[in-house]
């Protein structure tokens, strides 16, 4: 993974002080909150529903060990002892002081980390693939230039008062697993028929207030255009994007409004410009960046048995261990989903010992999914009964992932100022509604997304069943959406009909997924039933 | 009631105007009346307290209950994480807030 | 307001007004024209060289099109002083500087020791801008 140089620690460090500056001149009230604010947003600190949250930026959800076992002590010295890992692939503390910012910011620095532009009208974290670099279908490691896109976009000197927040992902497989349809700009690599490298470019994609899957905008883009054309990209948007009212001012409604062909048109107009002005850096830091993401030195010769006399490691390993393009080797899935947990939540030990196992288990890397779960990469079949018995023992072995309690859901009204409704506990009940794992390795592949509010953070229009939360004369109260997909065969869910309350929510689930039984044919997942029978013989089943 | 709320400027704690000074106890706080906004102006402005605001609150023998959810489990803490509340090992948190 | 008003260049301060945008489309010898936030600066470019002054409308900190409108001047050929005019910040300045700015008139006064320290904090920039600096990437590779 990439390494920082002189040039990179001198940035993240200089903005430490930057920063220390700003916060020394809040407290002493030199200026206002209404100054400060965007200032701490773009240094990833909010004030939220119970104190400052942090949140520091992982990316394109790639980390080391030691700067795992950073975020776990950062939890135990700073915050209540455990982080929470987010759908863009980065991790959240909810009881930061103002105090420590700093302090926190400059422990960061110091394992090449930081909080920078994950919040605020810039450009977020690029997120990417969780099995870039170990997944045989992609057709190169999409990462070099989600990391030439993190510099580029970095202090961006233009794009750091943009109309709304910005959010870019990256992949280079068919299979689409950072839903990127559903981004500001979307960039899946291929192979033209020429033979040559480059980008689909979806732009205008989101979800929130107006979900919109992102249309294709530019077919090929050839990688050594890349930056230009990014720039162009956000040039047009940073003129053009509403400014009047903050719920359209994302790209995707000056897509919409424009048309994606008048956008595009725009877009290769100032492209045509921008590319004179040797803003493209040159192949050789390409080749610098992309030679941090060769291959490991992977053994040769390792046998790809594994024995499974444990019925218990067997589900594991049948659910959440993934096949790796190098023979002997593994993907293996760690769930932040235990029945009855907090989706996405893990303790200071906890991350300590995901830490320990990468560092020992998987040549010192894991990945962060924006599922809100956790990756070791590169395992070696050998190793996964070892690995998945130190996981059993930390509570992180639950086997489930993509099954019905794999639950993407936000924080909600327990920790967020923005939420309608509380998420968590939707989660939780429905996940031990659910919680035998023979009933859920039943049900299959079953993406259920909750969000607490019409932001959408957990990505509720994109889930197989999305729930969203609101708040209904006061009381919480939660809409039932079926048939959205983060995937290659991007779609948003659509809404049943009335919420329902929290324990309604859960018997509403249980009888979508019963009809979904009742429906099925052999090999079909509930999105694939769904699509088939379609909307109204589950509207009957939820509503009779 | 009106009752006025905020956070503490370096530490994020909410806190709750007592009518006298800032309190992370929600019992602590005093109805303001019509006064509340004027108050928040001040306190803000020598920065004893940081982005306040009024909410309305129901007057009970346990002190102000808020009347709404998302208050209520601000000044109590995540009903996810009862650990972490204001009152750990108060069993009479989970029907405050909900 | 002049008094409040910071540059960076060499020359004497254009005296004459700025006119609008409309205004200096319509006139023929106007040397200083002022763009609101929601005017398009290429409109400028045909008659650049006329201009000795380009002073650019910030209304809202957060209205951040005006960074792009400066950068497009300076891509034009522009040499003149472009100015930065409203609730101009120090913390915003040093990316204003970047994308090609060399005066500003902001509202509220501007704190001279902060705007040094923000001025001369980034050692590195990693972008191409329109101030010259080299980015990181040519650094590295010479």
């Amino acid at each position: 993974m990439y390494k920082y140089d002189q040039f990179d620690q001198s940035i993240v460090d200089t903005r430490v002080e930057e920063f220390r500056d700003q916060v020394q001149r809040r407290l002493a009230g030199e200026i206002s909150e209404d100054q400060f604010k965007p200032l701490r947003l773009m240094n990833g600190l909010y004030l939220q529903l119970h104190a400052y949250m942090l949140r520091v930026a992982i990316p394109y959800g790639t980390l080391n060990s030691r700067q795992m076992r950073m975020l776990a002590h950062i939890a135990r010295k700073y915050d209540r002892d455990y982080g929470h890992f987010t759908t863009r692939q980065n991790i959240q503390y909810n009881w930061i002081k103002l105090e420590d910012a700093p302090d926190i910011l400059a422990d960061l620095a110091s394992v090449e980390m930081h909080a920078i532009q994950t919040s605020g009208n810039c450009i977020r974290n690029t997120t990417s693939d969780q099995f870039a670099g170990a997944a045989a279908d992609e057709v190169t490691d999409p990462r070099p230039w989600a990391e030439l896109l993190r510099q580029w976009s970095t202090f961006h000197p233009e794009f750091s008062y943009l109309p709304r927040k910005f959010k870019v992902a990256v992949t280079a497989a068919e299979e689409d697993r950072a839903a990127i349809r559903l981004h500001d700009i979307g960039l899946q690599l291929y192979h033209n028929d020429a033979g040559e490298l480059g980008f689909r470019v979806y732009v205008g994609g989101g979800m929130g207030r107006t979900p919109m899957v992102a249309p294709v905008i530019r077919e090929f883009l050839p990688t050594r255009d890349f930056m230009s054309y990014m720039e162009a990209c956000l040039r047009v948007y940073n003129r053009y994007g509403r400014r009047d009212n903050i719920y359209k001012a994302r790209i995707k409604i000056l897509v919409h409004e424009l048309g994606a062909e008048e956008y595009a048109r725009q877009v290769e107009e100032e492209w045509a410009h921008v590319k004179t002005l040797g803003i493209d850096p040159p192949d050789g830091e390409f080749e610098r960046i992309a030679a941090y993401f060769a291959p490991p030195p992977f053994e040769t010769g390792l046998s790809d048995d594994v024995p499974t006399d444990d019925p218990d490691f067997a589900l594991w390993l049948d659910q959440n261990v993934k096949a790796h393009k190098q023979p002997g080797y593994a993907i293996v899935n760690i769930s932040l989903k235990p029945v009855g947990g907090i989706p996405g939540d893990a303790s200071s030990a906890q991350i300590d010992l995901m830490a320990d196992l990468a560092e020992r288990y998987s040549f010192d890397e894991l990945r962060v999914t924006h599922a809100q779960n956790i990756v070791l990469p590169h395992v070696r079949k050998a190793d996964l009964h070892e690995i998945w018995q130190k996981l059993d023992e930390a509570g992180l072995a639950s086997a489930n992932l993509d099954l019905i309690s794999d639950i993407i859901a936000c924080p909600g009204l327990d920790y967020c100022s923005l939420a309608n409704a509380r998420s968590i506990p939707i989660a939780q009940k429905i996940a031990q509604r659910f919680a035998g794992l023979d009933r859920q390795r039943d049900l299959g592949e079953l993406k259920l997304k909750i969000s607490g509010c019409i932001n959408a953070c957990g990505h509720h229009h994109a889930g197989h069943i999305g729930i969203l939360g609101v708040d209904r004369k006061g009381t919480e109260n939660y809409q039932l959406l079926l048939g959205g997909s983060g995937a290659e065969d991007a779609s948003l869910g659509r809404i049943t009909g009335p919420g329902f309350d929290e324990d309604g929510i859960v018997d509403a689930v249980e009888r979508t997924v019963e009809k979904y039984r009742e429906l099925r044919t052999d090999g079909e997942r509930f999105l694939d039933t769904y699509r088939r029978v379609g909307f109204d013989p589950f509207k009957e089943a939820i509503y009779g | 009631m009106r009752i006025l709320t905020g956070n503490d400027l370096g530490t994020g704690d909410v806190v709750w105007w007592t009518g006298s000074d800032w309190s992370r106890h929600v019992s602590d706080a005093v109805d303001v009346d019509g006064h509340g906004e004027a108050i928040a102006a001040r306190e803000e402005a020598e920065r004893r307290v940081n982005s306040p605001y009024v909410i309305e609150a129901e007057e009970t023998p346990q002190g102000p209950r808020p009347a709404h959810i998302k208050d209520r489990i601000r000044a109590a803490g995540p009903t996810v994480r009862p650990d972490l509340n204001i009152k750990p090992a108060d069993p009479a948190a989970g029907s405050w807030v909900i | 307001m002049a008094d409040d008003l910071l540059r960076f260049r060499d020359d004497a301060p254009h005296e004459e007004p700025a006119v609008t945008l409309d205004a200096f489309l319509g006139q023929s010898n106007a040397t200083a024209v002022r763009l609101e936030s929601d005017e398009d600066a290429r409109k400028l470019i045909p008659q650049l060289g006329q201009l000795a002054l380009i002073e650019i409308a910030f209304p809202k900190f957060r209205d951040g099109r005006g960074y792009s409108a400066a950068r497009i001047l300076r891509e034009a050929g522009y040499k003149g002083e472009l100015r930065a005019a409203g609730d101009v910040l120090v913390d915003q300045i040093p990316f204003m500087r970047r994308c090609g700015f060399d005066s500003f008139a902001p509202e509220a006064s501007i704190d001279p020791a902060a705007l040094e320290r923000a001025l001369g904090r980034y050692e590195h920039v990693y972008q191409k801008a329109a101030d010259g600096r080299s980015p990181v990437w040519a650094l590295r590779h010479g």
